[in-house]
């Protein structure tokens, strides 16, 4: 039982890192909190949900095109409700990525009304045996699917070229464009990136519990940023950590019979974890900038 | 001539930092910018840099106006800067904070070859090419900050305080690498409050007070000046 309670945590957990890793990047490079970033998600489950229905296509094609289309749509959410206020308050940002998720919330609304939508089967709901656990086959592709997207993410923030200005740029901001660093180009990048990683997690998601909303953004995002600053927010392996940590405390909790509280078990972790880590669980000790 | 700073007017919010700091930098030379605590030093590089906009006033370099380009295109058009305090990449790696060095340049043997002189100019930092920039001393920070500068192969160098926290001996060789980097075709514009050894390896040099340039001369000429070697040699 306790091993089957694993897999499902992994499962949703890999889901949440997955949402988590785009708040923390952006974080790392220009210290705001996307708080749109929820609702990049829920429009790649909608993407995915659209390539499925209207088009007919398999899962390969709808999470490759439901990340395309994300990338593009937080390229540019930056360009539109950030960039422009890069010089202001950090509040100012805030407000206008508040205002960016309630805009694209009640968008979406708009466009396909308030209820959820089913998403069709594209994995058979194969089930295989592994000693005592069961995974069925979506889970599986859940795994998988989230593995490798970070294992790409990792060789490119290790060995790719705007990677490495990524890492610069989150260390220095004004030393990395002292090296001839375009640092508008490597925030786009960054958002193109995370924007694409919560829209996997999307479609995942979607697949997973057969439907999406409009609203599916709001929790998901919320957690998924829980997971971020208890890894230690602007630390990549943190939010992947931090992800999976709170997916499996949640299935755990669940199982433990507090499936009325579900949503809070994140929030009290975090408190938890910042009591005794303020800077999260991969965090670095505080360092004032000169 | 290859720069030209003129008139150059720089505030944050109401400090008025800079108000009107002309100077020039002709091809080959080593020049000098000295001047107390809060002069504007700092300030006059990072404008020429471009990471701060002037309210006021031009600066030119072979053509273009510098004050309407961003930091990246100003990298690329050949100036170069280590900044005050170093400001190594603490989490990169030695070979890491030098690739970011080259970032504007394409071409991998060249930029090979880059590395390589170096590494010949300072030892150190090929024995430590893997260990994390964070974990340097002082004096090897330095040296990895001007290597990193010298990656872009650039026509000019700006320094701010490099002998910043050292010891006099590695103060002296890091001057004689400067100087050295000079001798092999680089133009230095070099910020120092250690003016003694600021005029002592520089052609020309210029004394900013509050914002403003009060002296400027050539760099042994000042030396002997009566109000400099007061104010700043600290001889009375
Ligand atoms: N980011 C900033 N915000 C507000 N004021 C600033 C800022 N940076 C510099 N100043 C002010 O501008 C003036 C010039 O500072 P600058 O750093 O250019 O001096 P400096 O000559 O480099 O001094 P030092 O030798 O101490 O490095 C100072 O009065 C300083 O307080
Ligand atoms: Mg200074």
């Amino acid at each position: 039982m306790f091993e089957q309670q694993i897999i499902n945590g992994l499962t949703l957990g890999s889901v949440y890192a997955l949402i988590a890793l785009g708040y923390t990047m952006v974080y790392g490079i220009i210290q705001l909190i996307n708080f749109a970033h929820g609702e990049i998600y829920m429009i790649g489950a909608f993407a995915g949900v659209t390539m499925v229905t209207m088009l007919g296509q398999g899962f390969f094609v709808s999470i490759t095109v439901a990340m395309l289309v994300c990338m593009v749509l937080g390229v540019v959410l930056e360009r539109v409700a950030y960039r422009p206020l890069r010089k202001s308050t950090r509040l100012a940002a805030l407000i206008s990525a508040i205002g960016a998720s309630i805009f694209l919330q009640n968008a979406m609304m708009l466009w396909k009304g308030p209820q959820p939508v089913g998403f069709p089967q594209v994995i058979n709901d194969a089930i295989y045996h592994i000693g005592p656990i069961e995974v069925s086959k979506v889970q599986l592709i859940i795994l998988a699917t989230s593995a490798i997207l970070m294992a790409v993410l990792n060789y490119i923030i290790k060995y790719v070229k705007i990677g490495k200005a990524m890492r610069a740029a989150s260390q220095d901001y004004d030393t990395a464009s002292l090296m001839g660093i375009n640092i508008n180009r490597v925030i786009s990048f960054t958002f193109a990136i995370g924007s694409a990683l919560a829209a996997a997690a999307g479609v995942l998601v979607g697949m997973y519990f057969n439907s999406v909303a409009p609203l599916m953004g709001v929790m998901a995002g919320l957690k998924a940023f829980c997971a971020a600053v208890l890894g230690g927010i602007g630390s990549i392996p943190g939010a992947m950590l931090g992800g999976i940590f709170l997916g499996v405390a949640e299935t755990m909790g669940i199982a433990a019979g507090f499936s009325t509280y579900k949503d809070a078990i994140a929030f009290t972790l975090l408190i938890i974890v910042l009591l005794f880590k303020p800077t999260g669980l991969l965090g670095k000790p505080i360092q004032r900038k000169v | 001539m290859l720069m030209e700073v003129n008139d150059l007017h720089v505030s944050y919010g109401a400090i008025r930092a800079l108000t009107g700091i002309s100077c020039t930098l002709d091809k080959g030379e080593i020049v000098a910018l000295i001047g107390a605590n809060g002069a504007g030093k700092t300030t006059t590089l990072r404008t020429i840099s471009g990471l701060i906009k002037p309210a006021k006033g031009s600066i030119t370099f072979k053509n273009m106006d510098l004050t309407k380009m961003p930091p990246h295109k100003i990298v690329a058009a050949g100036i170069s800067q280590v900044p005050e305090g170093r400001r190594v990449f603490p989490d990169m790696s030695v070979m890491e904070n030098l690739e970011m060095g080259a970032y504007t340049r394409k071409d991998k043997g060249e930029i090979k070859e880059s590395l390589n002189n170096v590494f010949k100019r300072f030892p150190r930092l090929e024995e430590r090419k893997h260990q994390l920039a964070g974990t340097l001393s002082g004096g090897e920070q330095q040296m990895l900050a001007m290597g990193r500068a010298l990656m872009s192969k650039p026509e000019v160098m700006l320094l701010d305080e490099p002998s910043m926290g050292l010891a006099p001996m590695l103060v002296k060789e890091i001057f004689e690498i400067i100087r050295d980097i000079n001798k092999t075709g680089t133009t230095i514009m070099l910020v120092e409050q250690n003016a003694h050894m600021a005029l002592s390896i520089a052609d020309r040099a210029y004394v900013l007070e509050t914002g403003e340039v009060v002296l400027s001369g050539q760099a042994k000429e000042l030396a002997n000046n009566e109000q400099v070697r007061k104010a700043y040699l600290g001889e009375d």
